[in-house]
């Protein structure tokens, strides 16, 4: 073994669970790895990969089932606590007391850890310091907003200085400005005490910060090295393709992605495509797809190779989902799908709780067949103005009319104009697609023939098995399965919150290919969502910050009020969110 | 160092969950009012005993003799009864409802009492047998004492009928006052309530929050997550029996012939029993719904049934005999009524405590099995 200069070493390390249908699921199938010391190194790969359960058998609580693992030189089945005393570890929910204000949990934490008290105030002090978190110190954990929870999770981690630290997940479900926070105190912590850092993550850009990465599927290990390497597979296949004047980049991406014999990746980005070829891809067709583009050579990045490496990891393990077929809906009175007439009008829409404001003064239209997305930090008012829109919650003044109807005086009849889809999966699990596809169709009015006619269109529609248990669907299937039920009464607007958190790259494309065909056939979208590149499949959207709508237009619009139209969209995010955060400063401090 | 060491997380670990516990209402309402509520329930609310039950007397003979015969129904505290002169009316009442018994004094009773064997029929209404029961208890009572004195007067007599007369006496609850025997058992019922409804839920929520995950990286052992759980719970156990014991005493009248430290330390042992077989079911479920149902099911509501607090065990089927043996509940029930009413019997109270004491050991074994510091 290479002792000193290895923190963790796995040989063919297995780990298998029951699986819910009574088999067995190997979580980490048979993985040789060797991690460096004194190095960042991330776990790349989609959920389910075994990403975490790679990461509870490195913190010693989970045991391998076969192969053998060693944490700083330690075979940790056999010695778990020596291996603990050793290791900070901060899991996906960070191990937070919500009921234990900031200070109580870092005491614990370091009680716990047995850290002497002459060494305790310099490390607080440093860690609140750090984490910006001194103004806070006596508040409930639960009572912190996502991104400082997370901050407060890291907080408690490094009550003491580890030989190695282990992060699953930091920056789940976290905004991209809480993000880069964390990223910071990550890197101030490597420079400082020259700590070895695991990081698992499902995010290209912060592994493309690490000094190594592993990319994970389905428990297997596809590929590690440097992301420089890494990108190397890449190279030669990477093009921008920017579609004609007046052709949205989604039209040309929805048939770049509709062929993967030829392509294996493409996604709207700043107005144009970004595709990866297939190395083995037809010129000649290649050309009949791309015949009104102009296309250009564009530097690879390391997305590129990750999305190469998944399609060919899964095109070999499993046949490719069927993609979803769409059929077009001629849109009423309009020939190219959106008539001038707003279907959603939005006027000085203001919400408070008490007297906390979550939306002030919001306007905003959307038109037919349009793709709006909402976005915005955690505890923006997204999921209040959405839940608005949907009539689940009543505005405290303003103008709301959705499909024609008057949200004040119409709730029930609008309701019927609209489909939802939450952000948790809220169909029945034990019953099956059939029968939960009946229910909501019965819930929605329908039945008799209609409602024969409508869930057997949509079984086809959607590639849905009609006998299958809904709770054991694959999350992608169960995604499809909750788009299906919002669907079924044929509404004009359906409302997704948060559609695409924890479903795979490849599930979340083929999720956008559906979106993107439904607007085509005059169903106007609404969408929120925390994936900023997702923004460029919109063809409006509003970035909100506490309450306000701080920049509303096209994906471009919004980079241009950013700055640079070239930007990428998180970037453009977190520019647009501290304008608008140092305008309101400036503006309170005036007043 | 390691010795410190423990020291120091045991006290972070009380600390840290005497304070969810203190910051978390429902913990105090159910901890400290609801045992409360239960003692005045059940003290005052519910009660076996038949006061002014109301007994027709039917005075078919109104002589001397007769009357005198049935004169100590006045005397009694637990009857009201109601002079009529036939059966007719007698019986309309209890058809009524106005009476619950019918005493009959037979137009010959003088005449058979005069020969030595005097006859009285007593009628009772077996819609409630309880009740039924009681009243044919006081009854005999109420009518024991006259026929006693008359049979003194008659000097010694050789032996008729009417002077052997069978002397009913209730031992150790003189009175048979039902809030004796129910207030006791009320200790055994808030010990549980404490396991079921409280301790069923700490592991459980730390599972579903995720928080044990961080908790299993530290040094922490699994001996100490269990003793720091139980601690705040066991401090609130005390203050329930100290108000258990306060209200037998003080509200109720309830006698302590046993000597109080017995009491408390057997009472202890079995809060202890209780608090761990919650956390046991809490760390075994993993899901605080699961916990708490279960719990119910296999604690609480079998202590309240089965374990001799309202029904005599003796008449239950042998299924449910040997069900109720493997509650601790019954055994604690069984020493806690002796304790209260009897007083030190030390044979009952080494083998109830030892039976505790194997609970208790069994259990923590168990609860620090399912935080063993792994995820599968």
């Amino acid at each position: 073994m290479n002792g000193a200069a290895a923190t963790v070493v796995l040989e063919e390390t297995r780990k298998t669970f029951a699986g819910p249908d009574g088999g067995t699921v190997a979580a980490v199938d048979g993985i040789t790895m060797t991690i460096r010391a004194g190095e960042l190194t991330a776990l790349v790969g989609p959920d389910g990969a075994g990403k975490t359960t790679l990461m509870r058998m490195f913190a010693g609580l989970l045991r391998p089932d076969a192969g053998s693992l060693h944490v700083l030189g330690t075979d940790v089945a056999a010695a778990p606590q020596r291996v603990q005393d050793r290791i900070s570890y901060m899991p996906q929910r960070f191990g937070l007391y919500e009921d234990l204000s900031v200070q109580e949990n870092l005491d614990l934490y370091a009680d716990l850890h047995g850290v002497p008290q002459d060494q305790r105030r310099e490390r607080f002090a440093r860690m609140l310091e750090m984490t910006d978190l001194a103004r806070f110190t006596g508040r409930p954990a639960g009572k912190l907003s996502g991104g400082m929870k997370q901050k407060l999770g890291l907080a408690c981690t490094l009550v003491r200085s580890p030989d190695l630290l282990l992060l699953d997940e930091p920056s789940v479900g976290v905004d991209p400005l809480s993000r880069r926070d964390l990223w910071q105190i990550v890197r101030q912590l490597i420079d400082q005490e020259q700590l070895s850092v695991i990081v698992s993550t499902a995010y290209m850009d912060e592994a493309e910060r690490c000094a190594r990465v592993f990319v994970m599927n389905k428990g297997r290990l596809l590929a590690e090295g440097a992301p420089d390497d890494l990108r190397k597979q890449a190279r030669g296949l990477t093009f921008t393709a920017t579609p004609p004047d007046g052709t949205p980049a989604r039209t040309l991406q929805a048939r770049l992605i509709d062929a993967p014999d030829q392509i294996i990746d493409a996604v709207p980005k700043g107005g144009n495509v970004r595709l990866t070829r297939q190395p083995d891809a037809n010129p000649a067709r290649l050309d009949a797809l791309l015949h009104d583009a102009v296309v250009e050579p564009r530097p690879e990045e390391l997305e590129d190779a990750f999305m190469m490496l998944l399609r060919r990891h899964e095109d070999r393990t499993a046949a490719p989902a069927a993609p979803v077929a769409v059929r077009a809906r001629p849109a009423p009175g309009t020939a190219n799908g959106s008539s001038d007439k707003p279907i959603i009008v939005v006027r000085d829409l203001v919400r408070k709780f008490g007297d906390f404001t979550a939306v002030a003064s919001t306007s905003f239209d959307v038109v037919r067949g349009e793709i709006f997305g909402l976005l915005g930090p955690n505890g923006a008012g997204k999921t209040t103005t959405f839940r608005m829109l949907c009539g689940l919650l009543p505005a405290t003044s303003g103008h709301l009319e959705v499909a024609g109807l008057n949200l004040r005086t119409a709730r029930a009849k609008a309701r019927g104009r609209i489909g939802y889809v939450a952000q948790k999966f809220a169909l029945y699990g034990d019953l099956t697609v059939r029968d939960n596809l009946e229910f909501f169709g019965g819930a929605y009015g329908l039945r008799g023939q209609a409602l024969k006619a409508r869930v057997t269109a949509s079984l086809t529609q959607f590639g849905l098995e009609p006998s299958a248990q809904s709770g054991l669907l694959p999350a992608g299937y169960k995604q499809r399965l909750a788009m299906a039920t919002g669907l079924l009464h044929e509404p004009d607007i359906l409302f997704l919150d948060e559609p695409t958190s924890g479903i795979d790259p490849l599930a979340r494309r083929a999720f956008w290919r559906t979106i993107t065909a439904l607007a085509e056939g005059g169903v106007t979208i609404i969408i929120t969502t925390h994936f900023m590149e997702e923004a460029e499949y919109c063809d409006r959207i509003a970035i909100q910050d506490a309450g306000r709508v701080l920049a509303l237009g096209t994906p471009h619009q919004v980079r241009e009020q950013a700055g640079d139209a070239a930007m990428d969209m998180d970037s453009a995010f977190i520019a647009i969110v501290e304008q608008g955060r140092a305008r309101h400063n400036h503006r309170e401090a005036a007043a | 160092m390691s010795r410190s060491g423990f020291a120091t997380r045991l006290v972070a670990l009380i600390r840290k969950e005497t304070r969810q516990m203190l910051r978390d209402r429902s913990n105090l309402v159910v901890g400290l009012l609801l045992p409360v509520g239960l003692i005045l329930i059940f003290g005052f609310g519910i009660s076996f005993d038949v006061k002014d039950a109301r007994v027709a007397v039917a005075m078919e003979d109104s002589s001397p003799i007769a009357r005198d015969t049935v004169a100590g129904l006045r005397g009694s505290p637990y009857l009201a009864p109601v002079w009529v002169r036939s059966m007719t009316e007698a019986e309309r009442l209890v058809r009524a409802g106005k009476a619950d018994a019918i005493l009959r004094v037979p137009g010959d009773f003088s005449r058979h009492m005069a020969a030595g064997h005097g006859q009285l029929q007593l009628l009772l209404n077996g819609v409630d047998s309880n009740t039924a029961a009681a009243i044919e208890g006081y009854v005999n009572g109420a009518l024991a004492v006259p026929l006693q004195q008359r049979g003194d007067r008659a000097g010694n007599k050789p032996a008729g009928a009417a002077s052997v007369v069978i002397v009913q006496r209730t031992w150790f609850n003189e009175a048979s006052e039902s809030t004796w025997y129910v207030v006791p058992g009320l200790i055994v019922l808030v010990m549980t309530m404490i396991g079921a409804f409280l301790t069923s839920l700490l592991i459980a929520r730390e599972w579903e929050r995720g928080t044990l995950e961080s908790l299993f990286v530290t040094p922490v052992r699994p001996l100490e997550l269990v003793i720091a759980k139980l601690t705040p719970y066991l401090v609130v156990g005390i203050i329930d029996l100290t108000m258990c014991v306060v209200a037998a005493r003080l509200l109720f009248q309830v006698p302590i012939r046993g000597s109080l430290p017995v009491i408390i330390g057997a009472s202890l042992l079995y809060l202890m029993v209780s608090l761990l077989l919650g956390l046991f079911i809490s760390g075994t479920t993993r899901s605080q719904f699961t916990a708490s149902q279960v719990a119910l099911l296999t604690s609480f509501l079998p202590a309240m049934m089965l374990s001799g607090f309202v029904f005599d065990l003796r008449n239950v089927p042998i299924v449910i005999q040997v069900i109720s043996q493997l509650l601790p509940a019954t055994h604690f029930m069984g020493l806690i009524k002796t304790l209260f009413m009897a007083g030190d019997y030390w044979p009952d109270i080494l083998r109830t405590c030892g039976i505790l004491t194997i609970y208790a050991l069994v259990l923590v074994v168990a609860t620090r099995r399912t935080l063993r510091k792994k995820l599968d």
